[in-house]
């Protein structure tokens, strides 16, 4: 048996289109924005659209933040997507406040290149740095690419945190996992089939 | 390697999916939702959704459409049609797309771009501009389906919808929308280089080498097709297509937007 996936809706996430992929790929989905409800999950899925610091304030004013921690360090399996993933970092250039520090890391501006324009939006292609359970399945697949929209770059500090990685410009962590605990930079709920594979390994993950 | 993203910009009419010619003459397509699924099962990159009779009829957004819509469609969505408030654009999003186009209410109130900017990102707010040629030489900037005339032009607009907080700007040919007969690669070069933010080139495409040369010549970051997709050729009936992935990617090899690797 599996339990919802609880999405944190903090008010900075595009919980709509991820509520309908799940539901597409029949996995069921709750949406809480306390800490009481946090506390009982038995998956995580913190999303995320905007700038770090004023995503961390409401986290931090909704009281969200020890409880999401504990959680993710009790072995709960746990998601940020976008700039979710970023939150699970030790903090970023873009703010001052610090991230939720569950996976070393940081995430970095795009350093001004040639014709290349930030964000860094649209399709891009990505490999496979590490197994993980949540890209299993691409290992059928001749090419994986998936919707990306950002300004900051992560990189984590130890490479066996890189799951999947990706170039623009540079080259950058386009999905970490360690543990129970992953990223993914792109939008999985607006990649296609490619996307929905990624979610409903996640859903399937035991918990 | 990012690539160049293509986007189906289909256009709502009444609830009914059409395609216009000059703005003018809307032709019949189909179902929105079952063409839109066509869309999603060919897994086209990203999606524009504009409804056109929203701003002319001064009603709201098809609420109930466009949640058909996000709930089918597992890509990129952006809609535009209608939209005066940021409320709206609360709606939009809250829904299930990410990025709102605003065109007619933005030449009333541009600060409507910097609030949902300021919210949602800019990443998330789509300057709409419609371009037609006059007669005599020049162009000017139109909205409400070319009905209302502005006294700017392309490049001045399209400076001040970036500095109003537009993250983004779709670039519509009044003159080519529909016609086949390739972008207004002229315009679209002009706007691209005026502005830091990527430009979406609409209207005139007819083949993928239009789409090739709106970004070598062009410089336009993406393209948007609206006949192209929805009609088998110039002429003939309604046939929902897109280019093959690798035809396209094979042609746009080596282009500005996929030079990186």
């Amino acid at each position: 048996m599996t339990s919802p996936i609880l999405i944190i809706d903090y008010g900075m996430g595009n919980i709509g289109s991820l509520r309908n992929m799940f539901k597409r790929v029949g996995a069921e989905t709750e949406v809480a924005s306390d800490a009481g409800s946090i506390a009982r999950a038995g998956k995580l899925l913190l999303p995320g659209v905007g700038a770090f610091d004023a995503a961390m304030r409401r986290i931090g004013d909704l009281g969200l933040a020890p409880a999401i921690c504990d959680r993710a360090r009790a072995g709960v399996p746990t998601l940020g997507i976008c700039l979710g993933m970023q939150l699970l970092l030790d903090g970023s250039e873009e703010g001052r406040l610090p991230g939720l520090g569950l996976i070393p890391g940081r995430a970095r501006r795009f350093p001004p290149a040639a014709g290349l324009k930030v964000p860094h939006m649209g399709w891009n292609v990505v490999r496979q740095a590490q197994r993980s359970a949540l890209t299993d399945w691409m290992r059928g697949e001749d090419e994986t690419r998936f919707y990306f929209v950002h300004s900051y770059a992560v990189q984590t500090e130890r490479p066996a945190d890189a799951v999947l990685k990706c170039t623009y410009g540079i080259e950058f962590d386009a999905a970490i996992g360690r543990d129970n605990v992953y990223g993914a930079q792109f939008h999985p709920e607006k990649s296609h089939r490619f996307g929905m594979a990624l979610l409903s390994a996640f859903a399937k993950l035991p918990c | 390697m990012l690539r160049t993203r293509v986007i189906p910009a289909l256009l709502i009419d009444r609830g009914a999916l059409v395609k216009t010619r000059n703005f003018a003459g809307k032709h019949y397509v189909g179902d929105p939702c079952n063409t839109l699924r066509i869309f999603n099962e060919l897994e086209v990159d990203e999606l524009v959704v504009l409804d056109i009779s929203a701003t002319p009829q001064k009603r709201e957004p098809d609420w109930e459409l466009m949640r058909d819509i996000a709930s089918e469609c597992f890509m990129p969505l952006a809609y535009g049609g209608g939209l005066r408030t940021f409320e709206q654009a609360q709606r939009v999003f809250g829904i299930g797309f990410e990025k709102v186009v605003l065109n007619s209410h933005a030449h009333d109130r541009p600060e409507l771009l910097r609030e949902i900017a300021e919210v949602y990102g800019s990443q998330a707010v789509v300057a709409s501009i419609d371009v037609r040629r006059r007669r005599f030489g020049g162009e000017q900037v139109v909205s409400q389906s070319a009905r209302r005339r502005h006294q700017i032009d392309p490049v001045a607009w399209a400076r001040q919808v970036e500095a109003f907080g537009a993250g983004e700007i779709l670039l519509t040919s009044v003159d080519r929308e529909g016609t086949w007969t390739g972008f207004d690669l002229d315009l679209v070069r002009r706007v691209s280089d005026a502005v830091g933010i990527p430009v979406i080139a609409h209207g005139g495409a007819g083949g993928v080498h239009d789409i090739v040369a709106a970004v070598v010549q062009g410089h336009a970051s993406s393209v948007a097709l609206g006949s192209m997709v929805v009609f088998q050729k110039q002429g003939c009936g309604v046939l929902v297509n897109f280019p093959e992935r690798r035809e396209l990617e094979t042609a746009l090899a080596g282009t500005k937007a996929t030079a990186d690797a």
